[in-house]
């Protein structure tokens, strides 16, 4: 297994800083908008950005939001591994508001398309958005693309993108691993 | 996420204790989804449950029938009171006639102890044991332990005593297999009469006075007093159960403690709890129905990702 650096902590926080300032431009105050990180990994991108909007930007009470998808997944039973899911905490009414979907990285196109159905359980959002820090390009199997991109990567199949993050892993940082 | 280590739900006694964490823990997940303004995930979209009742139910039924369909499941019912058993069918038959029409999993509750474990010999579909006699009721002791653990935190550790009519009752013994494996302590009460002779064996205490049995436990499991399966009598009346065995408040506030109460229904109110314990913060009782959907999702759920494509 060999595994080649993406990007560098400084650059991660370059992107997010850039992605945040994109969000604003769109969203402005957020009180029409909330945030909706994907579980399980979306979720620290989605924790990053609602704290940058926060405390750099001055913009209070973003409402944010974790969804697990697993039950609405299309390969309920088609895989060798069971399903693992975890928590969803959505805890406001998504009717009529503006919903950013955040996930770490965008490969089939599968998930979002979970993230889609499952978010309509919480009410007919106004408009949906999908915020990714890295997207996988030609491996798309669905027509999803992202409205606020970190960075394009090109990547075969064989080999994982995976991002790190300093909460969890020690550090900030994206990895493209060959096995 | 694991997987459990069965194919069929049958009885606790096949369930090991990490089956029942994970049914706990994918319940979790369940329970939050029935409280959302949607109530309903597509999991189950290409998978078609029977629920087999050849014997009376209406919570567990509908427990049943709302968790596959949250789930969107398929879902046929049939009761025997309307069907070609009354013809003289054999009950393979029956189920083999209805998997023909491709049925995935059955939901059986049957009068006979024993008749999930002789189908799931004789046929080729996850089964779920809703009820079998005296024998077994699995999913009710899941949801009654996780109704446990919901309020108190764990189930090891715990006292629990199961008050009643522990001779006739499948939920009791599903109950003290459940307890037991997530390493509580169980004490059965009741008329001598109604406690079986052996249910020392199980591991389990017995106690025949009704106050010494609430000042030890936690939690107080109430059963009803199933009449419909009692050829003789067993004890001289009602009025004499309910004066011994029967729980009100005056009782409850005489405690030195406050003790959960649990009963798996129906009530039989005024008989072996009166309404105002049935109905005061104490009694889980509602509780314990909405967390039966919740755990029922959870089985189908894990047990129906067993079956491959």
């Amino acid at each position: 297994m060999s595994q080649k650096i993406l990007l560098s902590e400084k650059e991660v926080h370059i992107i997010l800083h850039r992605l945040t300032c994109q969000l604003i431009e769109n969203h402005m105050d957020f009180k029409e908008t909330v945030l909706v990180g994907i579980q399980p990994r979306g979720v620290h991108l989605a924790n990053r950005i609602k704290n940058f909007l926060e405390k750099d930007y001055n913009i209070p009470n973003v409402q944010l939001g974790h969804l697990d998808i697993t039950f609405y997944r299309d390969d309920f039973r088609r895989g060798e591994k069971p399903l693992e899911a975890n928590k969803t905490h959505i805890d406001f009414i998504v009717e009529d508001k503006n919903v950013v979907f955040i996930d770490d990285v965008l490969y089939t196109g599968r998930s979002i398309r979970a993230a889609l159905t499952a978010i309509q359980s919480f009410g007919r959002p106004k408009e949906i958005e999908l915020l990714t820090l890295i997207d996988r390009r030609f491996s798309r199997h669905l027509p999803i693309q992202p409205n606020y991109r970190g960075r394009q990567v090109d990547a075969i199949n064989q080999e994982k993108v995976k991002v790190y993050w300093e909460e969890v892993h020690g550090q900030d940082a994206v990895y493209l691993i060959n096995n | 996420m694991g997987e459990l280590s069965v194919n069929h739900l049958l009885g606790i006694k096949y369930l090991k204790e990490e089956d029942i964490k994970l049914i706990f823990e994918t319940a979790d997940h369940f329970k939050e989804v029935i409280n959302r303004p949607i109530k309903k995930v597509p999991s189950l979209r290409d998978i078609t449950i029977a629920n087999l009742f050849f014997e009376n139910s209406t919570r567990t039924r509908l427990s049943f029938e709302l968790a596959e369909k949250r789930l969107s499941a398929d879902v046929v019912n049939f009761s025997a009171a309307s069907s070609s058993v009354k013809k003289g069918e054999t009950l393979i038959d029956t189920v083999n006639n209805i998997l023909s029409m491709k049925v995935d999993m059955v939901v059986m509750r049957h009068p006979n102890p024993g008749a999930g474990i002789f189908l799931s010999k004789h046929v080729n579909a996850s089964i779920v044991n809703a009820g079998d006699g005296a024998h077994e009721h699995p999913t009710q002791a899941l949801l009654d332990s996780y109704s446990i653990r919901e309020r108190l935190g764990e189930v090891a550790g715990k006292k629990i005593v199961i008050v009643g009519d522990i001779l006739h009752s499948r939920v009791a013994l599903s109950n003290i297999f459940a307890l037991k494996l997530q390493g509580a302590e169980v004490k059965v009460c009741g008329p001598k009469t109604l406690i079986p002779k052996y249910i020392e064996k199980l591991g389990v205490g017995v106690e025949l006075d009704l106050r010494k049995a609430l000042e030890w436990c936690d939690v107080a499991n109430m059963l009803r007093v199933q009449n419909e399966r009692m050829e003789i009598s067993y004890f001289p009346s009602t009025r004499e159960y309910t004066q011994q065995y029967g729980v009100n408040k005056k009782i409850l506030n005489s405690l030195d403690k406050e003790i959960v109460i649990m009963h798996p229904g129906p009530i039989n109110r005024g008989v072996e709890i009166t309404s105002d314990v049935a109905d005061s913060k104490q009694a889980i009782i509602l509780d314990q129905v909405e967390n039966g959907v919740a755990v029922r999702m959870a089985v189908i759920y894990l047990l129906a990702s067993k079956i491959k494509k």
